[in-house]
């Protein structure tokens, strides 16, 4: 007997019910995707096997369906600079006017600028490296905001690099396959960016909205940041370095301090990654760990010649330290000519100082007298010596550990 | 000569598979980062016709399996909360499959009202949830843009209707 020849003969499920039984079914398996969702935590861990299986398939994908979009646009691009080449040209005139008198200036200051650091020994960084790639597909919406660009972890991204285009910030990378990473923008809504205000120098939190124009939030001080002040990363937090142009300070429709962005000023075609993870990678680990001195040359041991005529001079030497000095002779200084701070481009510590300075040095300033005994401690422009006799090398501060040439 | 005609047979492949396929095919296009006369194109939620229009034109079971799918599909390409869209459709087809009785047969303007308040109540859900999940309210205006460019594929939805509900007469 046959499940039809039954008691179930005539019994039919309504397509409702079935249906809905699918609904429910399909919406629990979506709930507990949603639940249990990461995303938020913008970690490797957070991202997923899935997200990084499903961009490396997306991202060819996506690059062969919207190739006709892109043409189209490339010609619409060609079209408007046809018609509004003439209102083209007088703006960047304007703005090639404006660029000379800055460029000059900017010559000049950074001449200054540079001067001061190898003055004062600031700690400079080194450049970054970065890597270029091409943004194949975007999401634009107000619950998501990222894109995928056609470079991987073979070209060194990882996990947290900060992304920017020719005009400023862009966002940083949170999902990274060999040939394929995703970039969470600045105005997604789970995005946080440690900001400054380059005028006061006031701290703010970027709080994206998935609107263009993302938040300033947890503004220290008051009166601290006022409309077209210049936005750019603090460095804070150590996930961006300091100082990339983010964008300038607007007041919102709703009263709050927003930031209109460097990169919408054009089009995010095209990227560079900043191959920076935090301020750790800045530093020489080999450089840390290094003894102070370690960078100083010793001389080498003297030779026959030299012995001798050491072992030649040296009873006149000590029939000189015999002789008690003159009482009128002033007291010797100990002066030494020290170099410029190292810049420990490399360490995080300061340089140390390599010698004692004084500001007012007394040998200087005390008349000179005849002493035909040459002193150690006497300032003249010969080279210092060892007490043996021989004379020491001066060790310049860029060979120093941690020193830039 | 009495000559034989052809029956074609509508199948889930016809309302269910190409409109699906087609729906995340146009998703991928307008991902593109292009910029025509430079404005971005639109983003709207294509897979949300599909979500009006299955239940009306028959209740199935591989409607919501197909809706399943392509929410995480959108999660996935957009980066987004992976399940939200998927929750968001499976609210909508839920909704629609409950109420069909009402909407059935009735005007086209009619059919555009229950397509916009679906389409609300699909965005504050999703708005509301995005909101507890990121500590931070998304943008009202991009999320009112994006709405009124998803609505403004009632058409697409109203002929999909028009086009299958009729093609199996079991479902009459």
């Amino acid at each position: 007997m046959t499940f039809r020849d039954g008691p179930f003969e005539n019994f039919k499920v309504p397509l409702v019910w079935t249906a809905a039984v699918a609904v429910v079914v399909a919406g629990v398996v979506a709930v507990l995707l949603l639940v249990t969702d990461k995303r938020e935590s913008l970690t490797a861990e957070g991202y997923g096997g899935v997200r990084s299986g499903f961009d490396r398939v997306a991202a060819p994908a996506g690059g062969v369906l919207s190739a006709p979009v892109r043409w189209t646009g490339r010609g619409s691009d060609w079209i408007s600079g046809y018609f509004f080449a003439v209102s083209e040209n007088r703006k960047l005139k304007k703005q090639l006017e404006e660029m000379q008198a800055l460029r000059d200036a900017n010559i000049a200051l950074k001449n200054t600028n540079d001067r001061y650091e190898r003055l004062l020994g600031i700690r400079t960084e080194p450049a970054i490296r970065m890597a270029t790639a091409r943004a194949v597909s975007e999401s634009r919406g107000p619950f998501a905001n990222a894109r995928l660009i056609d470079a991987g972890s073979r070209k060194g991204i990882r996990i947290g690099n900060p992304v920017v285009n020719e005009h400023g910030l862009v966002g940083r990378v949170v999902g990274v396959t060999s040939g394929v990473s995703r970039v969470l923008l600045l105005t997604d809504v789970a995005s946080r960016t440690p900001v400054l205000v380059d005028r006061s120098d006031a701290r703010a939190i970027l709080v994206g909205d998935g609107g263009r124009n993302p938040r300033l939030e947890f503004i220290r001080g008051q009166g601290t940041i006022k409309a077209g002040d210049r936005i750019m990363t603090s460095g804070d937090g150590g996930v961006f370095p300091r100082g990339l142009p983010v964008g300038v300070a607007a007041k919102g429709i709703d009263g709050r301090w927003r930031v209109k962005l460097f990169s919408d000023a054009g089009a995010i075609d095209y990227v560079r990654i900043l191959l920076f993870q935090s301020f750790d990678q800045l530093v020489d680990p080999a450089a840390l760990e290094a003894p102070p001195l370690a960078g100083l040359e010793t001389a080498p041991p003297p030779s026959p010649e030299l012995t001798a005529r050491i072992e030649a001079v040296a009873p006149a030497r000590r029939e000189a330290g015999a002789t008690p000095p003159p009482a009128a002779r002033p007291a010797p200084a100990t002066v030494t000519m020290a170099p410029a701070p190292a810049p420990a481009a490399r360490t995080s510590t300061p340089a140390r100082a390599q010698g004692t300075t004084t500001s007012a040095p007394a040998a200087a300033t005390a008349p000179r007298k005849a002493n035909p005994t040459p002193s150690p401690a006497r300032k003249s422009s010969a080279p210092a010596r060892r007490p043996d006799g021989t004379p020491t090398r001066p060790v310049p501060y860029n060979r120093l550990p941690g020193g830039t040439p | 000569m009495r000559r034989g005609f052809q029956v074609r047979v509508v199948g889930p492949q016809d309302w269910i598979l190409y409109p699906a396929l087609i729906a995340l095919a146009l998703t991928v296009v307008f991902g593109t980062p292009a910029r025509l006369f430079g404005l971005a194109l639109p983003e709207p939620v294509f897979p949300m016709v599909l979500a009006f229009a299955w239940p009306l034109i028959r209740p199935s079971i591989l409607g919501p399996l197909a809706l399943l799918l392509c929410g995480l599909f959108l999660d996935l390409m957009w980066g987004g909360t992976l399940g939200l869209w998927a929750v968001v459709m499976l609210g909508v087809y839920g909704v629609i499959l409950a109420v069909r009785g009402l909407i059935l047969g009735q005007d086209t303007l009619v059919l555009f009202f229950w397509y916009a308040g679906a389409t609300f109540v699909a965005y504050a859900v999703a708005w509301t949830f995005v909101t507890l999940d990121a500590g931070s309210p998304p943008s009202l205006v991009g999320g009112f843009l994006q709405m009124a460019a998803t609505m403004a594929l009632f058409p697409v939805a109203n002929y999909l209707i028009e086009r299958f509900d009729d093609g199996d007469v079991r479902f009459r």
